[in-house]
Order: C-alpha cells, then structure tokens, then sequence
C-alpha cells in the first residue's frame, strides 16, 4: 500500500470527473441529469476513496504520511511533494466528505450552466485537497491561489444580486494577502535553499526575519480566515454565493488560514509567533466580540450566520497562538467542528431560500407549523452554532478557551464573552424565523423537508452529536502531529533563548 | 582565408540569409503579380520563416562571424525560435485579413519578413554598428506595418506618430552609442566590457543613459511607453498583434545582450536604471489600463505592465534573473498571440469590434472561446496554475534573491492592481448577459488560440523542460 498514491488520485479524481462533464456538450434535460449525476457519483467516489487515508493512517506517527515526491521544476528546486500528517489528514475527509452535500445541495436550485457550474465545484476540490496535500511550498501556494478562479466564478455567474461586487471583491482581497505571502516564501526559498515543507519544518530562520515572513503569511492567511479587520469581503461572498458556494466558502476555504498557521507561522516562526501572540489575541477577542454585536443587528440569514463564522474563527486563530495542547487541539476541532455546522446552517438556509427566494429574516416567522422537521434539524445546528454541551461545537470552543486561559486569562474572559453573545443572536434568529404564529400567506404553502434535503442534513446531524459525545477519534488522530509540533515550537524558543544568552 | 572558412562562416547566418533572399524573391513576385497574389504572398512568407526556423534549430551551427559584429549563441537561437514563432502567427492570423480591400495588401507579409530580419539580427547583434543596423531594419519595417492601411486617418496617424517618437528614440541610442565608442574606443561588446572593467568615466555613464532609454522605447517600458497605446488602438489589429508579440521579444533580448554583454561590469550603474524602468512600467500598466474600454488600448497598457515584470528579472542581474526574463518572455509571447486571436474573432457582419463591453456574455455565445480568453486572462493577471504566474514567479524570486525588496513588493502589489482589469474581462464574458455572437472563429485563428490556450492551461506540465531551457540559454551569459 505504501506504492499506491492514494493522495494523488484522492486530488485529481474530481478532475476526471470534471473532465467527463467536460465532454458532455448537449445542452438536453437528459445531458443535464446526467452532468448531476456524473458530478454526484465522482465526489462520493472521491469520498470513499478519501476514507482510505484515514484507514491507512497510522496515529502514533507525527511525521508526514503517505508521501509522495517527484521532481518538477528541477532549476527551481520544485517538487510535486505530497504528504498528510495529523493536522492535515481531517481536512481533506472534510472537504471529501463536505462536496457530495454541495453537489446535493445545487441538484434543483441550480437551474442555469449546470454544466459549467458542476465542472468549477469539481475543479475547486481538487485545488481544496491539493492544499492540505501540498508538502512543497510552491505547490501549496499554487493549489492555494489557484482556487480563487472557480471561486470567483461561482460567486459570479451564479450569485445573488450583487455577485459582481462581492466576486471581485473576494478575488482581490484574497490576491492581495496571498502576493505578499508569495514574497515571504521566496524569500523563505532563497535562506533555506529549499521549498520542500519537511525540510523547512526543521530550518532555522534568523529572528529578525521571522518577524517580516510572519506578517507576510499572516496578511494572507488573516485575510483568508478571516479575521477583524479584514473580514469584510466575508459577509459580501457568503451573502451572494449559492448555497452550495457558501457551504465551501465557510466549511473549507476559511479553514486554509487556519491550517496555513498551524503548517507555517507557527512551526516554521515560532520566535515571531510568540512575540506576536498577543496581537493576534487582541485581534481575536476583538472578532469574537465585535462580530457576534455585529451579526445581532443583521436582517439577512446568510450575513448573520456570515458574521457568526468570523466569531467562531476568533476561537481558533486564538487556540492556535495560544501554542499548547489545548489550544491548538480545540482550535484544530474547533475547524472541523464549525467546517460540519456552519456548512450545515447554510444548507437550512438554502431549504428555505429555494422555497422563497428571500434571504430577509423578516420574510419568516413561525415555520415550525408548516415544517417540523425543519426546525428541529435547524435547532439542532444553532444549539451547536451556540457551543451547547453535547454537540460538537461545544468541545471545539472550551478547549480553546482553556488553552488561552492558561496564557492569557483576560482575553479568555473577553473571548468567554463571545459565547454568550452567540447565543444571543442564534437563539434569536431562531426564534424570528421558527417560531411565532404563522401569519404571512406566502409561507402557508410551505412544504417540509423533501427526501433529498433530508439526505443532506441528517447525517450531518448525526456527526455534529457524535462529536460532540465522543471527539476521541479525532483527537487520536491529531495528538502525535500536535505534540510534535508543540515539541517543535518549543525547542525553537529555547534555541533562541540560549542563542541570546551566549 | 580559405574559401572553406567563408562558407562556415556563412552557416552561422543562414536563417537570416534565407530571410533576405526570401523577403526581395517574395517582393519580386508581389511586384509583378500585383493584388492578386495577397494570400498566397501570405502562404508563402509563412512558410520561408518556418523554414528558417527549421534551419536554425537543425543544422545552424553556433559561433560568432562577421568581425566578431554577428553572435549565435544558445540564448540568440531560442530568441530567434521565439521571434520566429511571433511572427510566424502573427502571418498566419492576418490571412483572414488578406481579402480586405484595404489593407490585404501583398506588401504585408513582407514586411514582416524583412522586419523579423531585423529582429534577428538585432538578437545576434554583438557590436553597435550591426545591433543599430538590425533595429533600424526592424523598426522601418514596423512604421510602415503600422501604416499599411492607408486610407485609414488613424492607421496614419498611428504610423507617423511611431516613426517621428521611433527616430527620436533612435536618436538618443545613436548619441548613447556615439558615447560608448568616444570614452571605450570600441563598438565591440566584448572590448567595450573590457574597456568599462576598470573604472567608468562619466561619459560612459551618460552613454549607458541614452543608450538604455533608446531601448527602453522599443520595448515600451515606461516613462518611453507614449507610443505604444496610440499606435497599438490606430494599426489594423492583426498588424497590433505582430506588434505586440515578436518586436517585444527581440528588443528585450538586445536589452539583455547589451547590458549583460557590454555593460557587464557597469551592473551597479544599469541596475538602477531598469529598476526604476520596471517599477515605471509595471505602476503605469497596472493604472493606466484600468479606464480603458478598447481592447486593442488596454492591451498596449498591459503589454507595459509585463514588460515591467519582465525587466524585474533584468534589474535583479544574476542568471536566475536572466533566465526568468527569458521564461516571461516565452509565455508572454504565447499568451499575447492567444489573446490578439481572440481579438481578431471579435467580428460581426459589419466588421471588427473592439469594445470590452461586445464580449459581453461571450461564454454562452463561445463557450470555447470564452473559456481559452478566460485562462488567458487570468494568466495575464498571473493567478497559478497558469502560465503567467510562472513568468512572474522566476523574475519575482530573482528580485528576491538579489534582495530588491522594494521592487519586489511593489511589483506584487501592482500585479494585484493589474489583475482587476483582465477581472474585469472575465467578468464582462461570463457574469453579464449575452449580445449577439460574433461571426464563427476563422480556423487559422482557431490555431493560434488553441495552441496558445492549451500551453497557457498546461504549462504546469511542460514547467520543468521549459525551465531547463530558459537555465542553459541564460547560462550564455555567466
């Protein structure tokens, strides 16, 4: 087994399929069924294939697994170098497991360019598995930027209203982090010799210039994950993108910040890392706090839930830096956790979207008459949304906290108030839009979760509770990585420390 | 010398011969057979340059002859192969055009001939004399390419106002040459290096100035760019095309001859020079284009944009630089001829359009088409995997290496600034609602897109050789 390339084929499987819808050139109602299908069929085969690399996984070992390298741009030192590890492994079976939901998600309101539309979310995992994948730093920042396209045009052709402004927009905030970030890593390539990550992960950047590739990296990845004050191009994207586009936007594309400073910022700057922690604290505790206000005064579903996503990645950017065990085991669950809920809150919102076609919560109110199944599978996903001991999120949240109490005990307090808050406008929410009597005419008509919606969201509510009962599997996975990284960060400081005290 | 010698020697220079011989047989035939023969005069000229291409990739030897004024060395051949290729498409997508009244004239293709003539000895050029020869064989060429529309007010003004700011620029590289020659005594690259190696008079100094400023206008790098919106919107575009592509390639191959070959030594002094040049030109490319609504202007101002991040890998002055340059040069080259295809499609019945807002919607009216521009454009813009952010990759990273920090971030940032107007593209293609299609694509425009398209989307794969290549023609140099 050690010969298959199981991450190589896990990545560019959905380019075959993609590849095959590609040839598809009718334009019938039989040619579109059969785009709906082909793009169905490929990720749950993407899926089950991706399940390989969790059985093959071995969790006592930290390094990188399942490696594959070959040389290809050999003047530049640049390899196709693949390669999963602890922290990676779970989030290419999220982004596996998350696409066949999306595909699910688009069977009926999407009615326009099916084929265009199914080829760009095709094309976009592989480039999502490609990241987590990447062991080369080139490659990384190829499959990185690269997804920005399909991105792009997804919000574009099939957005909402002001999807040109909120493509745009997201296109070039993002580019705007990652050239920096660009320059970083050349600069990282020509100290070290080497874009190999492995070989990077154990190189010594001098201190003075950690802290410049440091604020490289994290005008990208703050951008990318997002954090206050960049965040604004986050509620515009969400706002206009179709269902399926926000369930990728908030489930995998934030979680590439996340993991860019678990792989980068804080293995390979740990110097910088800690002399920067508490501007990332503050940034954080800002978010938690700012956003969650932010999102109590919001009309629209999506721009709440939108706004709920920047709170919730305040938890993590704050686990991470926090630099233990806690932290970063809650914030790498934490990702996942908030990857399976808030993709799960945007699939309500496009149930009942694809009924009324208005994101306005106003537009509400009292649908736990016409729809209970709906709302107990919604309630389900705010209570976890909210952190509620027994779902997932709960867990994810109380290992961060903890992780920065022990480093910082005000901005815990601070961040502590995040939750609070969150319950506020989730609960709230809910209560705008399920409860209450049903008076509008227009929502008498509405009908209860069809076969399909239910095959979209009951199994995701059976994950967020079985992880919230039970998060052992993930943490197994994750445990060896995190203390080696740990052990990593640590050793670094000391170096440092001894260094200056010769 | 033996008369054995002399053969040799001419070997060296036989895809330049093949092009002259080639270029007055063509102009005999025109001349007698008149109108009538435009597009066989194309078939023709397409095939005489192919052939030397294939002459020099087979059986060209290397080495350097006419008094030492005339080089082939692995970096000229791949420049030739380039400066060929350019043009040899850049004929085949003006076929179409050879129907056309006014401007399907027989003198067309010749021109191009005799102007990739002296593009290529422009390439080979090791001494003042022969690099002015070569760009002044070139760049007459070019006026009257510019102008061949006659009857056209724009076509005119557009070939004046290239000729008068052309012979200015000639001007101010003859006074830089006049210079060189007055303080080294030599119009030899190799003696001027020599001459230079010890210390550097002032008048050298001004003579690399005038020099450098000269070449700057042929490759349109700002603040010498004046030029190139004006005459790339008034030429015929498939004249705009061949303009865009080969002459770019070949001024800056002179560019890297003369400031790695004569100026070798006088580094610290260029350096700051093409820096300014690139960052000039990359700021003006990234701004200038955003208002424009013709596609033949906004394409002028993004050819000064790359033009800029190519001459990054130039300020960075090492082989890594040189060989980035030459990797910019390839793809532009490539990705520049994909996108004047598409340029040339734009047809309706009543005749070519060159307005942003006709692509309006064209990935339902084209699907085909519209995807190859939409890769092309964000290649442009340099979003990976595509073509284009390679280019930007190996020049950026040599800008690194030599610790240009400032050039490199500014380069970034208006690289980010660039991409929202090929954006702006995409956009107007896909978010926006279709108008009418454009008459069906002609196939030798198909061609070009094709092959263009596939590179631009493939690249990745074809990454590691073309690298190679790029090392070991730059490797000339060091």
């Amino acid at each position: 087994m050690a010969d298959f390339p199981i991450l190589s084929i896990v990545t560019f499987l959905p380019l075959v399929g993609a590849a095959i819808i590609f040839a598809i050139y009718e334009d019938s109602d039989v040619a579109r069924r059969n785009v709906r299908y082909v793009a169905l069929l490929t990720t749950v085969v993407t899926f089950i294939v991706s399940l390989g690399i969790w059985v093959n996984f071995d969790n006592t070992q930290p390094g990188f697994q399942m490696v594959e390298r070959w040389d290809w741009i050999a003047e530049g030192g640049i390899a196709y170098h693949m390669g999963v590890d602890g922290i990676s492994m779970l989030f290419v079976i999220l982004t596996t497991f998350l696409m066949p939901f999306c595909i699910l998600a688009s069977w009926e309101s999407v009615t326009k360019r099916i084929r265009e539309y199914m080829i760009a979310f095709l094309v976009l995992e592989t480039l999502m598995i490609g990241v987590f994948c990447a062991l080369d730093l080139v490659l990384f920042y190829v499959f990185f930027e690269a997804g920005l396209i399909p991105m792009f045009l997804i919000i574009g052709v099939w957005g909402g209203q002001h999807r040109v402004y909120a493509s745009l927009k997201f296109f070039l905030y993002t580019l705007l982090g990652s050239v920096l970030m660009l320059l970083a890593m050349m600069a990282m390539i020509w100290q070290s010799g080497t874009s190999d990550i492995p070989l990077l992960l154990a190189h010594d950047f001098p201190a003075s210039m950690q802290t410049w590739l440091w604020i490289a990296f994290f005008a990208s990845f703050a951008v990318k994950m997002p954090m206050w004050p960049v965040h604004t191009w986050l509620p515009d994207a969400h706002v206009e993108a179709p269902t399926a586009g926000s369930v990728i936007l908030a489930g995998i594309l934030l979680k590439m910040g996340g993991y860019g400073f678990l792989r980068f910022s804080l293995p390979m700057f740990p110097l910088a890392s800690a002399d920067l922690q508490m501007v990332v604290f503050v940034l954080s505790a800002i978010a938690i706090v700012y956003t969650s206000l932010v999102a109590l005064m919001q009309e629209d579903i999506k721009k709440l839930i939108a706004y709920s996503s920047v709170a919730h990645m305040g938890y993590v950017t704050m686990g991470i830096f926090a630099a233990n065990a806690q932290g970063i085991q809650g914030g790498i669950f934490q990702m996942l956790s908030h990857g399976l809920i808030s993709g799960a809150l945007f699939l309500c919102v496009g149930v009942v979207y694809d009924r009324m076609h208005t994101r306005q919560i106003d537009a509400y109110g009292g649908l736990v008459n016409r729809m209970p199944a709906y709302a107990t599978v919604f309630l389900i996903f705010t209570m976890a949304n909210v952190g509620l001991p027994g779902t997932s999120g709960f867990v994810g949240e109380l290992l961060t906290l903890l992780g920065v109490f022990k480093v910082n005990t005000w901005i815990a307090v601070f961040a502590t108030l995040g939750v609070i808050l969150s319950a506020a406008y989730a609960l709230w929410l809910y209560r705008r839009v399920i409860f209450g009597a049903l008076e509008k005419e227009t929502l008498k008509a509405m009908l209860d979760l069809s076969p399909r919606e239910k095959l979209i969201l009951y199994p995701l509510v059976v994950l967020v509770i079985y992880f919230g009962v039970n998060p052992g599997p993930v943490f197994d996975v994750t445990q060896a990585s995190v203390d080696a990284l740990i052990a990593d960060y640590q050793a670094g400081l000391q170096a440092a420390v001894q260094t200056a005290a010769k | 010398m033996e008369p054995g010698t002399i053969t040799f020697n001419l070997a060296v220079a036989i895809p330049e011969l093949m092009l002259a011989v080639g270029a007055m047989v063509l102009l005999m035939i025109g001349a007698f057979t008149g109108e009538k023969s435009a597009r066989s005069m194309h078939v023709i000229a397409v095939a005489l340059i192919a052939a030397a291409a294939a002459v020099l990739v087979y059986t060209a030897p290397e080495g350097v002859v006419f008094s030492d004024a005339f080089v082939s060395d692995r970096f000229a051949r791949l420049m030739k192969l380039l400066v060929l290729g350019g043009s040899t498409f850049a004929i085949a997508m003006s076929y179409g055009f050879a129907r056309h009244a006014s401007y399907g004239r027989f003198e067309y293709p010749i021109l191009v001939v005799l102007a990739t003539l002296g593009m290529m000895v422009m390439i080979s050029a090791d001494d003042l004399i022969a690099l002015y020869l070569g760009l002044e064989m070139q760049a007459l060429a070019l006026y009257v390419a510019a102008a061949i529309n006659r009857d056209s007010l724009r076509a005119s003004e557009a070939g004046l106002k290239y000729f008068v700011l052309g012979a200015l620029s000639s001007g101010m590289l003859l006074y830089g040459m006049s210079l060189i020659y007055g303080f080294t005594g030599h119009t030899n690259f190799a003696g001027i290096a020599e001459a230079m190696a010890a210390e550097r008079q002032l008048g050298e100094i001004f003579g690399i100035v005038f020099m450098l400023a000269g070449i700057a206008f042929k490759v349109s790098a700002a603040p010498f760019h004046m030029w190139t919106p004006d005459v790339y919107e008034g030429a015929p575009t498939p004249v705009t095309a061949f303009f865009a592509a080969a002459p770019k390639v070949a001024a800056m191959a002179m560019m890297i001859r003369v400031t790695y070959g004569a100026f070798e030594h006088a580094a610290a002094d260029w350096q700051q020079i093409i820096a300014f040049l690139a960052i000039a030109s990359m700021l003006l490319g990234a701004f200038a284009a955003i208002g424009q609504t013709n596609i033949k202007r906004l394409m002028a101002y993004s050819s000064i944009g790359h033009m800029g991040f190519a001459l990054v890998g130039l300020a960075a002055g090492t082989q890594t630089g040189v060989s980035g340059v030459i990797i910019y040069l390839i793809i532009y080259l490539i990705m520049t001829l994909g996108t004047f295809a598409c340029i040339l499609a734009m047809r309706r019945e009543d005749g070519l359009v060159e307005d942003i807002s006709e692509l309006s919607g064209l990935s339902r009216t084209h699907p085909m088409m519209a995807l190859m521009l939409t890769a092309l454009m964000f290649s442009l813009a340099g979003i990976p995997p595509l073509a284009g952010f390679w280019a930007k990759y190996f020049v950026f990273l040599a800008a690194v290496q030599a610790e240009l920090y400032v050039l490199a971030v500014i380069g970034v940032l208006a690289s980010v600034v660039g991409a929202f107007y090929y954006l702006r593209i995409v956009k107007i293609m896909w978010f926006d609602e279709p108008e009418s299609g454009f008459v069906p694509m002609a196939s030798e425009l198909r061609l070009v897109l094709g092959v263009s398209g596939v590179f631009t989307i493939f690249y990745v794969v074809v990454a590691g050789p073309v690298s190679s290549i790029a090392t070991g023609a730059a490797r000339t140099f060091f």
